[in-house]
């Protein structure tokens, strides 16, 4: 694997929803450099016939019947918001 | 120092069944204990003298009335990423400095119903990443052993309190080594369960398909008591196991004939502390002396356990983390002009380095283009990685694993945080036991020539924690390293 530039990293900032400043991106390009190194080491390994794991116990669907439950009060469910009115979440106008 | 926070739970059970003291007595003792020396070790992200003292109340009348349970009027200390209804809950972020959880966790919902008492919540590495707790946003835990040292992590302030006699028993979580790595470097037991053993309802999620609650204590008893009071179903967890819940104080039984306790060949590599090889070697002959035959084994793809786990942890974890937008709960900024901006900003001011750099590495291993090589490939790994403990157990007939839990004893606050990679690699010997789910301990076998404290790691098959705690039993019979309390200066 060819190292991550810093231009692909601002890609991948922005698509994580985060931002940094140059000396950030600097600092980080090096450190996630050194990670990816040493990650390539699963190169060395052949999985072509090898299926993945994505849980390491069975798991299937759990089902249930579509009942309505009690749940949580609308003022609860609200209550940590950074903005809230009348019940709702306020947000910045995104139309 | 009052000599009730020196004891185990099995001993504050019998005095509180003998009325000999009451459950608001050891609760002060140990929220004395904790404004004594809690400022030297800081464990505690927030202590709830009031939560306790409504606990204890609640208790006495369970005492007074009868139909109490093993844990009524037992106090303890929560990692603070499980959620306490009403206490705050912040993972030791600022983005959630003041997230205080309209629900419980099902762990604290059971530990309610038996009565225990909260005494408070426990620091830990921002959203459990990390290796020394250093990652906290709000202060470094010191080792109690050495105060100059790290406790280890992501559970650092509930092994630290553990060990410090801040609290007799605590709950952390471990997704990569995170209950048994600090619990090693603290001198206290502490095991990570099946994955499914516990639900997982309530615990803030890191990376869940290897996250897993589990119980920090003085000994090895005390560890079969609270893992039994947290276990079970629970139909808000799908991916909790729907299987009975054995006794397992009955496991803990006095000699191991029978058992065959495997030594896997790749866990003992050069960069292994002498003091460490030396401490585990003596709990292997602790096992074999207590009747266990031993047999060297081989777990050939040990060396690509933490590169796998780097990209599957990274990868669940910038998809979990992506709830932190600014909207339900949490920090928001104040400084954005649109919808974009308020994300970017939030979420940079509201995560630490250590967060930003795990959601880089995840959101780079899943965008496109890169899924194949990188989270493709680390989950074909992680099925070789799990081959290779199915055949010791099944095909070799080894029973417990034994195993180093950290290649060093417990290093200095500051030593590693400039090297994000070295920091991983702490955690060499207890990952590979997360991508495979399986259950595992550290007790407390010995002592490096610095008088820290160092433990042995016994890994068993899924759901064997009954041949695990007595394993661990007889380990803590011949070394003698449980319920110790250092000088703490």
């Amino acid at each position: 694997m060819a190292d991550i530039t810093i231009e692909e990293l601002e890609h991948v900032a922005q698509l994580a929803r985060l931002s940094f400043s140059k000396d950030e991106l600097a600092n980080f390009t090096g450190q996630l450099n050194d990670i990816l190194g040493y990650i390539a080491k699963l190169e060395e390994i052949d999985t072509a016939d090898v299926p993945p794991t994505t849980h390491a116990l069975q798991v299937t669907n759990v089902f249930r019947e579509d009942r309505v439950e009690p749940s949580l009060p609308v003022e609860e469910s609200v209550a940590n918001a950074p903005q809230e009115e009348n019940g709702a979440f306020v947000v910045p106008r995104i139309i | 120092m009052n000599e009730l926070i020196t004891f185990p739970i099995s001993k504050l059970q019998s005095l509180l069944s003998d009325r000999e003291v009451s459950p608001s007595e050891i609760a002060s003792a140990y929220l004395e204990r904790i404004e004594a020396v809690d400022p030297t070790v800081q464990a505690y992200i927030t202590v709830t003298p009031g939560v306790a003292e409504e606990d204890a109340k609640a208790a006495l009348n369970r005492l007074k009335d009868g139909g109490t349970a093993p844990l009524t009027g037992i106090p303890l200390g929560i990692k603070d990423l499980i959620c306490t209804k009403g206490t705050r809950t912040t993972c030791a972020s600022r983005m959630l400095e003041n997230f205080v959880p309209p629900y419980n966790a099902t762990v604290m919902d059971m530990l309610n119903s038996q009565g225990a008492v909260m005494l408070g919540k426990l620091n830990m590495d921002e959203f459990a990443m990390g290796s020394s707790t250093e990652n906290s946003a709000f202060m470094k835990t010191r080792n109690p052993w050495d105060t100059k040292r790290i406790p280890g992590g992501s559970s650092g302030g509930s092994a630290a309190a553990v060990a410090a006699g801040e609290c007799p028993a605590s709950l952390g979580s471990d997704t990569g080594g995170s209950i048994r790595q600090p619990a090693s470097h603290c001198g206290v037991v502490g095991m990570k369960p099946t994955y499914g053993r516990v639900s997982r309802f309530g615990l803030v999620a890191f990376a869940s398909s290897l996250d897993q609650i589990g119980p920090l204590t003085r000994d090895v008893t005390d560890c079969a008591i609270l893992l039994e009071a947290i276990s079970g179903h629970d139909p808000r967890d799908s991916t909790s196991a729907d299987m009975p819940v054995p006794c397992y104080r009955d496991a803990l039984k006095e000699g191991l004939k029978g058992m065959v306790v495997g030594v896997p060949s790749e866990y003992f590599v050069k960069g292994l502390d002498p003091d460490v090889e030396n401490v585990v070697q003596k709990g292997i002959e602790y096992l074999e002396k207590q009747g266990a035959s031993i047999r060297e084994v081989s777990l050939p793809h040990t060396e690509y356990a933490v590169a796998a786990y780097y990209i599957i942890a990274p990868a669940e974890a910038s998809s979990n983390l992506s709830r932190y937008d600014g909207v339900k709960y949490g920090h928001r900024s104040s400084n954005y002009a649109n919808l974009m901006e308020m994300y970017q900003s939030t979420r940079s001011e509201g995560f630490g380095d250590e967060v930003k750099r795990r959601i880089m590495i995840g959101t780079y291993c899943l965008s496109a283009g890169y899924y194949d090589a990188y989270y493709k490939k680390a989950s074909q790994v992680r099925t070789l990685i799990m081959q290779d403990f199915k055949k010791v157990f099944q095909e070799t007939g080894c029973h417990v694993l034994a195993t180093p839990v950290a290649p060093t004893p417990a290093f200095g606050i500051g030593d590693k945080t400039g090297d994000p990679l070295q920091m991983y690699l702490s955690d060499i010997f207890t990952i590979p036991v997360n991508l495979a789910g399986l259950p595992a301990l550290s007790v407390p076998c010995g002592f490096s020539k610095d008088n820290l404290p160092i433990g042995l790691q016994l890994v068993a098959d899924h759901f064997q924690e009954e041949t695990l705690l007595q394993a661990a039993y007889n380990v803590e019979l011949m070394a003698g390293c449980c319920n110790k309390l250092p000088e703490i200066k």
